[in-house]
């Protein structure tokens, strides 16, 4: 019984980890060209799910998803082009109090469009009470999925950024926009290209992840929270990094739950959570000496 | 000097909204409600209610020959804005009387004000508190979890059930259904095993549905108004519990068992008649209120109807016979609504007196469960 | 020297010229949501202090509001009086710390003092924020935002998971502040002028004191700082003492304003405790200017009396984050360095050049 129930909570914690994880990774995109942390990110998510969910109305499931990630894309490039693109180098700061202002508009544009309800995706596979047993413990499809977008996600974004030459001249923005111009990259249309890259991934984590966590106008911040703590606990700028600190924050709560009252699980994973950030201040999985270089 | 252009142009825009407001021959009446934020599942048909009946009343030529003039002030959950507007409408707009708030901190934060300002105060939360101990002007309308409890207790004694799970979530509509949760079982001869609240924004509930498993109960009651009652119930589905599952009536609003699905099916909750008006018998007392509101809020707004919105629908109702017999003196109008008696709404049948300022009891409640997606009564 | 009054004095006459127009154009009640302004302006001076001048990032400041708040209520609404015969309740009783007083329905109950629980409040405030600062403020950048945001959740989930702050519903019933024989902070209406000139008057010490510091010796270090740690420290500058003490005043200003505005309104409830507003305080220091205290106190002003006014409705965060948006895209050095001509001129230029 005790080890089944230590699994149930592994799998409860990889439940809550893959949620986070898949959120975090659509905020190192814009991290790796621009340095800024995008406040939006979880708004992404929501109109993602949202959108997905309203297109799902009259299309096949494969294909409502796809049209919201374009969709979803198309807003975050036009987000860049009307907010950012323009502005003379702008300062991290300033950066990112817009994407604060921009969330609040898409949020509350969001709720006048769609309304208050609660609304989600049917199950990519079974329904809600499905789930896949092994040895008594029990796991839904979706996390699967979820799990599974995840590893390709990070996969092809560690290619993409590593392997090849549009990944390679994003990244250099981000460490020195003025040398990156310098050498001939259209600096502009790279940070335009990383949100619209991001704002894709996050609507398409909105999607997956909208069976199990449901969608409603709302739940952007709460996500983009957790999400942006895990991305930044991982050590900015490294999905695979991301991924795992996603996973040690899930686990640390579903085992908070087991041991604690529910109530304080926030308290007590952020609380381990920050104590690991003090003995590594450069993110989990970060690298102190690139760190340094890093301006704010 | 710029600094003092601006300065100039602050004074100008605050002498601008100083400016006296067209004063008419209307009844005014104020509504503090979380419209948006993390309460909107409440404020939001509220608004919607009030706005819609408001238009009817006026249609109708308005009470007593004055229309009625609805100010609505959206306060986000926030008890401090919630502070904000109460003055402001009690003092300011010397309204008539203030429907809402939605949630019972933002009523606790306000009752005072409303006390001290002899403002009758129909609040659309349930805490007991609200009411007990009596303020003089401050009312609610929305039923006591007692009743929700008690009649879900009593369910489970007829279903032998002893040793329960109980969730809620951090909410103050949680937190009122767990505190009575936790003072009748004893009552009941029923024991809390688990008893865990979680945070209302959850977007998975898998290890609190583990914790309920590895304590071996018998029932999980879950109290909560978000959409974290559909998840809870997926996951306690998924991880294999088959065990009886009691929600609150919060969850009497369609969406959340549709948002559930197959999970859904069989869960066992009181909520008022509204949500099942259409298979209500043409002699009950509430036919008339449940289906004439029912109709209203569903074709113009094309959703469906929540207790909650009830809850709005049932203030404005008692505060228009109120002011319908006693005119447009506000004590008089306080001793009316006081007085009312038998009045049916959509929550219950309201019986007032001086000692009890609810006006409900557990009548008000029925039994429901959900049967192929949709809800029908407990009992066939 | 001269200027630095001269503003002072500006300040303190548009406060009585505020009063006064309220008063002549018979709509005093605008002063119960200038003076929650007030307060709030309180915290967002404070932390552009940190933000503006040493250059740290606060995104947990709403936990500072909430210790300062939280600890008041607490203790002056904890009934005692079942523990009369106790020794120590009863020393305390006698020394004046504790204070019997009558509840809203006739019984009498026995609580703190509220210049003792303010007293409090500001002990725990000071420790917490040293507690907090000593490791946090030795990260930078991202780091230091995420540990800062991380501490703002944890006050905020304790408060939202602890009974005794009353969970989701907060604490009501909060007793008045007495000041002075005559006046307290308090809501009531009759209170409501001296209340808005306490509130403002705290506002303008605080502006006093940090504008003394910023010109001294302590400003000209928290400037190095900001602009280039490693040098300060050359230089003989203990940086991390100095951003130390500036986070600790920074909390304090937000904990005294968190007192006082939760005797004004009778009580707190956990959205005062909550990220987003931590996030909206961050965002109207921005939006006032980094290293701008008066455009921070004017935007905070303005932004905070229309949102208690619900002029907006529903739109209220829809407007907050337009005004965002539109002073970081314009004037990003804050809303007073809004230079109309030059941008015009821009626009010119790059419409000449377009048509070129």
């Amino acid at each position: 019984m005790f080890l089944e129930l230590f699994f149930q909570y592994l799998v409860a914690g990889l439940t809550y980890g893959t949620i986070y994880a898949v959120v975090g990774i659509g905020f190192n995109i814009i991290y790796n060209t621009t340095g800024i942390i995008n406040f939006a990110q979880g708004e992404f998510v929501m109109l993602g799910g949202m959108t997905a969910v309203s297109l799902h109305a009259f299309l096949p499931l494969p294909l409502a998803i796809a049209g919201a990630v374009l969709v979803t894309m198309a807003v975050g490039g036009l987000i860049e082009m009307l907010f950012i693109r323009w502005l003379v180098k702008p300062s991290v700061l300033r950066m990112i109090i817009i994407t604060i202002g921009v969330s609040i508009l898409i949020r509350e544009g969001a709720l006048h469009l769609w309304g208050e309800g609660i609304r989600s995706l049917p199950y990519f596979t079974g329904n809600e009470v499905s789930a896949i047993e092994i040895g008594g413990v029990r796991v839904s499809p979706q996390v699967l999925w979820a799990l599974g977008v995840a590893a390709i996600v990070v996969l092809l974004l560690n290619v993409f950024f590593h392997y090849t030459m549009l990944g390679r001249e994003m990244r250099a923005c981000a460490s020195n926009r003025d040398a990156a111009a310098l050498c001939g990259i259209p600096t502009r249309n790279m940070v335009t290209l990383s949100f619209v890259v991001s704002a894709g991934i996050g609507a398409l984590a909105g999607c997956v992840v909208s069976p199990i966590t449901q969608t409603q106008y709302g739940i952007g911040a709460g996500l983009a929270i957790k999400g942006f703590t895990v991305a930044i606990l991982g050590g900015l700028g490294n999905s695979m990094a991301a991924v795992g600190a996603g996973f040690i924050l899930g686990i640390l709560e579903s085992f908070s739950i087991w041991v604690m009252p529910t109530a304080y699980k926030d308290a007590i994973s952020i609380t381990i959570l920050l104590a690991m950030l003090f003995a590594r201040p450069s993110g989990l999985f970060g690298n102190s000496e690139a760190a340094r270089l890093k301006e704010f | 000097m710029k600094r003092f252009r601006i300065l100039a142009a602050v004074l100008g825009i605050i002498a601008v909204l100083s400016l006296p407001a067209f004063a008419a021959e209307t009844i005014k009446i104020g509504a503090v409600l979380a419209v948006t934020g993390p309460a909107s599942f409440l404020g939001a048909p509220e608004a919607k209610t009030l706005e819609m009946l408001v238009d009817e009343v006026n249609a109708k030529g308005g009470i007593n020959g004055k229309k009625v003039e609805l100010i609505v002030k959206d306060t986000q959950a926030s008890p401090e804005k919630a502070v904000s507007f109460a003055k402001q409408l009690i003092d300011e707009d010397k309204v008539f009387a203030i429907i809402g708030p939605s949630t019972s901190g933002e009523t606790m934060a306000i009752k005072n004000i409303a006390e001290e300002g002899k403002t009758i105060l129909l609040s659309c939360a349930a805490a007991e508190v609200i009411v007990n101990p009596v303020a003089k002007y401050v009312f609610k309308v929305a039923p006591s979890d007692r009743y929700a409890v008690e009649m879900i207790f009593s369910q489970m004694k007829k279903m032998g059930i002893a040793k329960i799970g109980v969730l809620s979530s951090n909410t103050g509509f949680g937190k009122a259904g767990k505190e009575q949760i936790e003072k009748l079982a004893p009552e009941h001869g029923i024991r809390i095993l688990v008893n865990e609240v979680y945070d209302k924004s959850a977007t998975d509930l898998t290890a609190e549905a583990t914790k309920i498993k590895a304590a071996n109960v018998q029932a999980v009651v879950n109290w909560s108004i978000e959409p974290a009652q559909s998840i809870v119930i997926k996951n306690i589905r998924q991880i294999g519990l088959t065990i009886p599952v009691f929600q609150s009536h919060g969850f009497a609003n369609i969406q959340y068992a549709k948002a559930a699905g197959a999970a859904a099916e069989g869960v066992l909750f009181p909520a008022s008649r509204l949500v099942v008006a259409d298979s209500l018998p043409a002699k009950h007392p509430q036919k008339a209120a449940v289906a004439s509101y029912k109709k209203a809020y569903e074709t113009r707004f094309k959703e469906d109807v929540s207790t909650f919105g009830g809850h709005a629908y049932d203030s404005l109702m008692i505060l228009a016979k109120a002011i319908e017999k006693a005119g447009t003196d506000k004590e008089k109008v306080r001793e009316a609504v006081e007085a009312t008696k038998g009045l049916a709404g959509t929550a219950g049948v309201f019986t007032f007196s001086a000692t009890d300022h609810n006006g409900l009891d557990m009548n008000a409640f029925a039994m429901l469960t959900v049967r192929n997606g949709r809800f029908a009564p407990a009992e066939k | 020297m001269f200027q630095r009054f001269r503003h002072i004095t500006a300040l303190a006459a548009a406060i009585a010229a505020v009063q006064l127009l309220t008063a002549a154009t018979g709509k005093e009640f605008f002063l119960t949501q200038l003076t929650m302004a007030g307060y709030y302006t309180l915290v967002i001076i404070g932390l552009c202090l940190l933000m503006g001048y040493a250059g740290q990032i606060s995104l947990g400041h709403a936990g500072f509001f909430a210790i300062g708040g939280y600890t008041s209520a607490v203790l002056t609404t904890v009934d005692l009086s079942a523990w009369k015969a106790a020794p120590a309740i009863s020393l305390l009783a006698k020394s004046g710390i504790l204070t019997g007083r009558a509840d809203l329905y006739g019984g009498q109950i026995l609580t703190v003092h509220p210049w003792a629980a303010f007293l409090c409040a500001l002990c725990i405030t000071i420790v917490v924020a040293f507690l907090i600062g000593v490791p946090v403020l030795k990260l930078k950048g991202h780091y230091l935002a995420m540990a800062t945001l991380g501490f703002g959740t944890i006050i905020y989930s304790v408060v939202l998971a602890t009974s005794r702050f009353g969970a989701a519903d907060g604490i009501s019933s909060v007793p008045a502040f007495p000041l002075l024989p005559g006046l307290a902070v308090t809501g009531g209406s009759s209170q409501r002028v001296a209340n808005y000139y306490f509130a403002w008057l705290l506002v303008t010490v605080g502006m006093l004191l940090l504008i003394n510091l910023i010109h001294s010796r302590v400003g000209r270090a928290l400037r190095s700082i900001h602009g280039a740690e490693d040098a300060a420290g050359a230089m003989g500058v203990d940086a991390a003492r100095y951003k130390l003490n500036t986070f600790i005043l920074s909390a304090v200003y937000a904990a005294v304003a968190g007192v006082f505005l939760t005797h004004y309104n009778g009580g707190i409830g956990p959205s005062e405790a909550s990220i987003m507003k931590s996030v909206r305080y961050v965002a109207i220091v921005a939006v006032g200017g980094m290293g701008s205290l008066w455009g921070t106190l004017i935007m905070s002003a303005v932004l905070n009396f229309l949102s208690l006014r619900g002029y907006f409705g529903t739109f209220d965060d829809a407007v907050f984050g337009s005004i965002l948006i539109a002073v970081m895209l314009f004037s990003p050095e804050g809303v007073l360095k809004l230079d109309i001509r030059s941008l015009v001129g821009r626009w010119i230029r790059t419409d000449r050049k377009a048509g070129a």
